[in-house]
């Protein structure tokens, strides 16, 4: 057996080098540790608030940073650091779940377009429509018609979303579909589902996880958006957005209501645009070398 | 050429029918009853019925569809729940901020971007390369209306520079009117800014490689001139259709950017109208906004075909 496997010995495999992987895609690494730290913030944030986020006292109103309040206080004396860290939950919960919903709900609809003819011509026209609208405007007349909630928000920016996704999928399953192999699976009698599954449904995954993360990084931006101007998730929630839309009143005396908060926002979007190019580099090089 | 143009004329048509059905089914086929939720949380019986009413949701849906679609074709947007305005004289008003503001922002970011887009390119994989596209990435990333309370701290409260918010019709003069749309043309361009320069580097950079570039250079000609008259000429569509696609980008960040700096224009009004929950107003602002946006991309559509005279459709 030993001298068996020894002959067939493959060139022993490169030991998986954490350097050697930063070093080839500092993008992603960047992109991906940054995001990594937000995660753990969000799930561990009771224990990471060094206040409760709640609490009202009105004794510490407008502190600046200090030991105390590490990002300072907002008007009604409740310690933004605190505040900042339960924000990243809204952020995250509303980015991933818009981001794994649209996508779900494209795919169906792009492989549909792109396979059936029929089904393309009716869906794209509606989907036509929905772009049209801009997007953030498209959400605002949802919530006008729901009672505010996380629920109503993640639904508001999804539709919007969803042509996005439809759009780059029928465009790779419409390219898929000339191809030889396609073409030669239907001559040889392949059921429909098993020619979607197993030959079209493969090749349209890598563009889709490329820009469900950029749909994630727009549902942040879309949700804090919302926040602030009032139609978003409710007041006495601390999204990044409700944070930054309550310090404007006394943002002159107070800029740390909404720079922090505000940073936090940037950072969040920017390392997952970040992971989003580089996986577009490693997962589509036809797009990467497009842009 | 006037064939192409009247048909992607009519091409618009179902875009704008589309917009126009799920206005008039959002209302219809919202979950719970959007009369209550409208007429608030503490409205006695009577005032939903009266907002019901109003709304006409109270009559048959075949009925109300077609009073609705002969309303709208003779442009009449509905009248606002909260003031009995008709909704497009309330937009009307307003119609000049927003106007104004998408204009300087559109002129900022296309002035400022294309000539960092060619320095990009042109000095590629060099630091001013480097400099650009770290610039596009954090321009991606960052909100707008938080680099307007950055640009209002430092240049208005900070420096005092600038006007911290408000606006100034250009009736009142032309320097309080340029100076009241400074920063949030700024604020409001950044990922307009971000998107143009990127395409401009990406654009060129495809141009440049081209055989005819390098016979420019071996000719003896001046760079300046390569670079604008033979490189940015034939660097033009993707550049334009991007412009075109951050129009749509602009129009929603103009409801949050007016918000910020206090302009009353259309931005400002969606939000007011949101806030009361008026939904006749709403749909009157969606329509308006997504027919400009349909009809910026038919001007770009069209604009192809002179840009570039091998586009026939």
């Amino acid at each position: 057996m030993a001298i068996i496997a020894d002959d067939l010995a493959l060139p022993p495999a490169r030991r998986f080098s954490m350097w050697r992987a930063i070093r080839r895609n500092p993008t992603v690494a960047l992109g991906g540790v940054l995001l990594a730290v937000l995660v753990v913030m969000a799930v561990f944030a009771p224990l990471i608030a060094t206040n409760d986020p709640f609490k009202i006292a009105p004794v510490n109103r407008l502190r600046p940073p200090s030991e105390r309040w590490w990002f300072g206080t907002d008007q009604f004396g409740r310690d933004v650091f605190s505040r900042t860290v339960y924000g990243a939950r809204v952020s995250l919960i509303v980015g991933l779940s818009v981001a794994a919903i649209s996508s779900i709900l494209g795919l169906a609809l792009g492989l549909a377009c792109g396979y059936f003819r029929r089904v393309d011509s009716i869906v794209m026209r509606i989907m036509d429509g929905l772009m049209a609208i801009p997007s953030i405007l498209l959400a605002i007349a949802l919530i006008t018609l729901s009672r505010p909630g996380l629920g109503i928000v993640i639904v508001a920016i999804v539709i919007p979303e969803v042509p996005r996704i439809v759009r780059v999928v029928r465009a790779v399953v419409l390219s898929i579909r000339a191809q030889p192999y396609v073409e030669s699976a239907i001559a040889g009698g392949t059921r429909n589902w098993k020619l979607l599954t197993r030959h079209i449904l493969p090749n349209t995954l890598a563009p889709l996880i490329v820009q469900s993360t950029y749909v994630c990084a727009s549902a942040m931006l879309t949700e804090a958006g919302l926040s602030f101007l009032g139609a978003g998730v409710p007041p006495e929630v601390p999204s990044w957005g409700n944070i930054i839309a309550q310090g404007r009143t006394f943002f002159q005396i107070a800029p740390w209501t909404i720079m922090i908060p505000g940073t936090f926002l940037a950072v969040t979007v920017l390392a997952v645009n970040l992971l989003g190019d580089g996986l577009r580099d490693r997962l589509d090089p036809r797009l990467a070398r497009r842009l | 050429m006037t064939a192409y143009i009247v048909r992607r004329l009519f091409a618009t048509l179902p875009v704008m029918a589309v917009v126009a059905l799920f206005v008039f089914f959002l209302l219809r086929f919202a979950p719970g009853d959007p009369a209550a939720i409208i007429a608030g949380e503490d409205a006695t019986t009577e005032a939903i019925e009266a907002v019901r009413a109003k709304l006409g949701l109270d009559r048959p849906m075949v009925e109300q569809f077609f009073v609705w679609v002969t309303q709208l074709l003779r442009g009449d947007l509905g009248v606002s729940i909260f003031s009995n305005l008709p909704v497009t004289r309330l937009i009307s008003q307003r119609l000049e901020p927003t106007v104004a503001l998408t204009l300087s922002t559109l002129f900022v970011a296309v002035a400022m971007a294309i000539p960092i887009g060619v320095l990009a390119a042109w000095k590629v994989r060099k630091w001013v390369d480097r400099v650009v596209m770290g610039f596009a990435v954090l321009g991606f990333a960052m909100p707008v209306f938080v680099l307007a309370y950055i640009l209002i701290y430092f240049f208005a409260v900070q420096w005092q520079m600038l006007p911290v918010q408000g606006y100034q019709p250009i009736k009142e003069g032309l320097w309080p009117f340029v100076e009241s749309l400074i920063l949030p043309s700024l604020a409001l361009g950044i990922t307009y800014m971000a998107l143009i320069a990127r395409t401009t580097r990406a654009s060129m950079l495809e141009v440049l490689s081209q055989d005819y570039i390098r016979t420019a250079n071996s000719k003896g000609l001046a760079t300046g001139r390569v670079l604008l008259l033979h490189a940015l000429k034939n660097a033009a569509v993707p550049i334009i259709t991007v412009i075109g696609i951050g129009i749509a980008l602009l129009i929603s960040g103009v409801v949050i950017t007016e918000t910020v700096f206090n302009i009353p224009g259309l931005g400002r009004l969606t939000v007011d109208a949101v806030l009361k929950r008026d939904y006749p107003v709403v749909q009157g602002l969606i329509l308006v906004f997504a027919g400009a946006k349909v009809l910026v991309n038919l001007v770009i559509d069209i604009s192809y075909a002179f840009l570039d005279p091998r586009i026939r459709y």
